[in-house]
């Protein structure tokens, strides 16, 4: 196995992102055009100038039809791509690749969601028949048996790695507070998050993500092509993907302070970007932080963090806004909002505005002015010991 | 004793959980009365206790039943054979013959005769789950429990226990109580009534079955009787001319009274006490009387039972009453606003049987990997279709982290979950019950028991669950306490 990447070969030049919310106002098709219609207008091109289509949802619909219809596509190659919450990032994927190959010249990235017709708080499944022998838990719970794992390991009071949680929910709520598109716009106290309802062992609510409808869209091109649509294009570094072999929920040697599929991902994303020091290389990254546990292993598994060390650098600020590597500047999953499909191009539509010093000046990450040029984006579905992962990185500058 | 056929192992399980009846009155206005009574969890039923039960007495020995039969007076299936659920548990060949008899007490007993009657080894398992509404005597008196008997004939391997001497019956149509299946209650005539034909039957059907035994009354070494018919129970034992020492506990106060399962808790509960050649008389009142004399054979001498019915009478947690109501459906909470779960699929069911009912994983042959649920490709190594059954039903394990979900859905929230690794290989997130929320973290030991996860469109959703090995205090087993001892 192994990747050689399409690194500066793809650009992205333009971007959408609806307000991710609980939409009772807005069907599905509502948040495809509105998205669609911002991306396409920021790359200066109509409808009819993209050649293929690639739409992510997770459970929302079937089959490209549901979006050649809400946007009338006449006579358009759409697809649509599933890989549980990477869905978006999975859509990227598929219409960079389709670029990069010569088949097309634009391509169109669509990632959505409408998570709230359902009349359940989180997310649900579909069900699949089955023997009944599958567990049935939330994700909340699969994802909070990392941090008795985790304190275990490194000999972390479970009380001060639970404030730990809490303290990256507090940052990433910081953030959102400051994101027009948010969710979730308040500020949150460590004791605050400390004091909610419990929801699944050590983890209350607002250690959870936001559940919201949205969309988020990207139009892609050759690398060649960029300045045809834009002067300020991202290019495409790296993507990568990983899709588990679940062999950590039946292997013994899995210790649930990690996530190896997230790891592999990494190290193969800076192999193709050329990346060897993410800490210091990277202006910022979005990461799935779908549960608070889950973004502090992520800060190993993608090696901004020693092992064993994530808690210190939480506590110590390093992710901040302000810190040294800021994570999830626009609020992250926990305070934008998780519209499963939609995530992944929420994340990059971060990167586009970050790196393109377009973000609202107060969430503005400082690092971009400092000369650092290169984005991440993370994205994962499943559960600790069942994941698909994916990592993508982009950059102001070409190779 | 080898070549006559009788009792090659016994035994009962009593569930984790105890209802003090002295807790009932403040809540249902009325009922209770002294002592406990054994309350199945929210997860049982009389099927997977009967697993249970049959499960601890067949750990012990080499035999293999060639039929199976499934007494109970709840049955979870009207249509559907309840039994073929316990036979695939057990993982019996599929030649063997399992089948319900069900609805009535009498039913264990018809069992046990027909078992004892002659063809192969065969089975006899019980299980109950008795109803009662809130405050009624049936409540406070019934309980939950299951028992099992293998019956054959003895080898140097598996010898006779106890050989059956004498045995007696009398029949008569008689409307004591009675139920229609689905009701919440039984009903009862008068209980002057009952006892007044009762005791006649008992006492005739006594001295026939010795008689057939060619035995006195002075005898019997002991004699334990059951009935429905609490009253005529004690009365009848009365006047039957025995020793004052022979009539053995009843197991009323502690456990109650478990229906079809009650004849043979009290004979495996007589049994286990009993020396060689000690004669056991085990009576019952149901519908007619039944009279069954046994000798305990040498062999009793040096029989241990796997789980004696003694220690687990002296076991068990309790269970607030409210909680027993909610457990029983009297008491309707507010759900989880998850989705319930889907039925299983049959057919899925069917061809995963293995695994579901039997908790059966794969090895891969190679790299010696265990794999559950079983699976083809081998995680390591690379090897596809090189694997062997690996029986994991009897493994104990120990948790590697655990969590509580206070949101997903659960007959009975929260869910305590822990990812498990078993001794010699082998890993399974898996829910866990017969446990406080509290009791289970890292490190904590654990055994595999067969559930009911849920009921869905009326299909019983059996698998397994993990539950804490617990010392004979009841404190939970963890690595540290278990190397400490």
């Amino acid at each position: 196995m192994g990747s050689h990447g399409i690194r500066d070969r793809v650009a992205i030049v333009g971007m959408g992102c609806t307000p991710f919310a609980e939409h009772f106002d807005k069907g599905l098709d509502d948040l495809m055009v509105d998205a669609t219609t911002e991306a396409l207008a920021s790359a200066g091109i109509e409808r009819a100038d993209a050649d293929a289509w690639w739409v992510g949802t997770a459970q929302s619909g079937m089959s490209g039809i549901m979006l050649a219809k809400a946007l009338q596509l006449e006579g358009a190659p759409v697809t649509r791509v599933e890989n549980m919450c990477a869905t978006g990032s999975e859509a990227l994927r598929q219409a960079s690749y389709a670029v990069a190959s010569g088949a097309y010249d634009l391509a169109v990235a669509v990632g959505v969601e409408k998570v709230k017709d359902s009349g359940y708080q989180g997310l649900n499944a579909f069900p699949i028949p089955t023997d009944g022998t599958n567990r049935t838990l939330t994700a909340a719970a699969m994802f909070s048996m990392v941090l008795p794992a985790y304190a275990e390991r490194y000999g972390v009071e479970p009380d001060q790695l639970r404030r730990v949680a809490a303290r990256i929910a507090s940052k990433n709520h910081a953030n959102g507070a400051k994101n027009p598109k948010a969710q979730f716009r308040k500020e949150m106290s460590v004791d605050a998050i400390c004091a909610m309802p419990a929801v699944a062992g050590q983890l209350g609510v607002f250690d959870c993500a936001g559940v919201a409808d949205g969309a988020a869209v990207a139009v892609v091109c050759r690398a060649e092509d960029a300045h045809r649509y834009t002067d300020t294009p991202l290019y495409v570094k790296a993507l990568s993907l990983v899709a588990g072999n679940g062999s950590g929920l039946i292997d013994p040697t899995y210790d649930y302070t990690t996530f190896p599929e997230i790891a592999a991902a990494g190290a193969d994303a800076y192999r193709q970007a050329g990346v060897t020091d993410p800490r210091a290389e990277l202006a910022l990254a979005e990461v799935h932080d779908c549960f608070t546990p889950t973004e502090l292993v992520l800060m190993e598994d993608l090696g901004f963090s020693e092992r064993g060390q994530a808690w210190k650098d939480c506590e110590a600020g390093v992710f901040d806004l302000d810190g040294e590597l800021p994570v999830n500047p626009d609020g992250g999953l926990k305070s934008f909002g998780h519209p499963v499909g939609a995530s992944g191009l929420r994340m990059m539509y971060e990167a586009w505005l970050q790196l393109r010093q377009q973000a609202p000046p107060e969430r503005q990450v400082a690092t971009v002015a400092q000369g650092r040029t290169l984005a991440l984006t993370h994205n994962l579905g499943g559960y600790p010991g069942e994941m698909v992962s994916f990592v993508g990185i982009v950059g102001t500058e070409p190779g | 004793m080898t070549g006559s056929r009788g009792i090659l192992a016994l035994g009962a399980h009593l569930p984790h959980r105890r209802l003090d009846r002295t807790t009932i009155a403040a809540v249902a206005g009325g009922g209770g009365g002294k002592g406990t009574r054994a309350v199945a969890g929210y997860d049982e039923d009389a099927t997977t206790l009967a697993v249970e039960a049959a499960r601890s007495v067949l750990r012990g020995t080499p035999v293999v039943p060639a039929a199976l039969w499934f007494a109970t007076t709840t049955p979870t299936y009207a249509d559907k054979t309840n039994a073929t659920a316990v036979h695939a548990a057990l993982r019996l060949p599929g030649t063997a013959l399992a089948a319900d008899m069900a609805g009535a007490a009498r039913s264990s007993i018809a069992a046990l005769v027909a078992a004892l009657a002659g063809g192969g080894p065969t089975l006899v398992v019980t299980g109950d789950v008795r109803p009662g509404l809130p405050g009624s005597a049936d409540e406070a008196a019934g309980a939950d429990a299951s028992a099992a008997v293998l019956v054959g004939e003895g080898t140097d391997d598996a010898p006779v226990l106890a050989e059956l001497v004498g045995r007696a019956s009398r029949t008569e149509e008689l409307l004591d109580r009675w139920r229609t299946p689905g009701d919440a209650r039984t009903r009862q005539w008068e209980e002057r009534f009952g006892e007044k034909r009762y005791v006649p039957l008992g006492t005739a059907a006594f001295a026939a079955a010795l008689a057939d035994a060619g035995l006195e009354p002075g005898d019997v070494t002991r004699v334990v009787t059951a009935s429905p018919h609490g009253r005529a129970a004690k009365a009848v034992v009365r006047g039957l001319g025995v020793g004052s020492e022979a009539p053995g506990d009843d197991l009323a106060a502690t456990v109650g009274n478990p229906g079809a399962t009650q004849p043979l808790l009290l004979l495996a509960s007589a049994l286990e006490a009993a020396a060689p050649g000690d004669v056991v008389v085990l009576l019952s009142l149901a519908d007619g009387a039944d009279a069954l004399v046994f000798r305990a054979t040498d062999a009793v001498a040096s029989w241990t039972p796997a789980r004696p019915v003694a220690d687990q009478v002296a076991a068990g947690a309790p269970l607030p009453y409210p909680t027993y109501l909610r457990w029983r459906g009297h008491l309707a909470t507010e759900p989880p606003r998850r989705p319930e779960p889907a039925r299983p699929s049959a057919a899925a069911a069917g061809r995963s049987s293995d695994w579901k009912f039997g908790f059966v994983g794969s090895e891969d042959r190679s790299s010696g990997a265990v794999h559950m649920p079983p699976a083809r490709a081998a995680m390591h190594g690379g090897a596809i279709d090189d694997m062997e059954a690996r029986p994991m039903a009897d493994a104990a394990g120990t948790v590697v982290t655990s969590t509580i979900d206070r949101l997903a859905y659960s007959p009975s929230p929260p869910i305590v979950f822990a990812v498990v690794d078993f001794d010699g290989g082998g890993r399974l997130p898996v829910e866990l019950t017969d446990c406080d929320a509290d009791e289970i973290g890292i490190g904590v030991r654990v055994e595999m028991t067969f559930r009911r996860l849920f009921t869905a469109d009326g299909i019983a959703n059996y698998f397994w669950k993990a539950r804490p090995l617990r010392a004979a205090d009841g404190s939970v087993v963890t690595t540290t306490t278990e190397k400490a001892s």
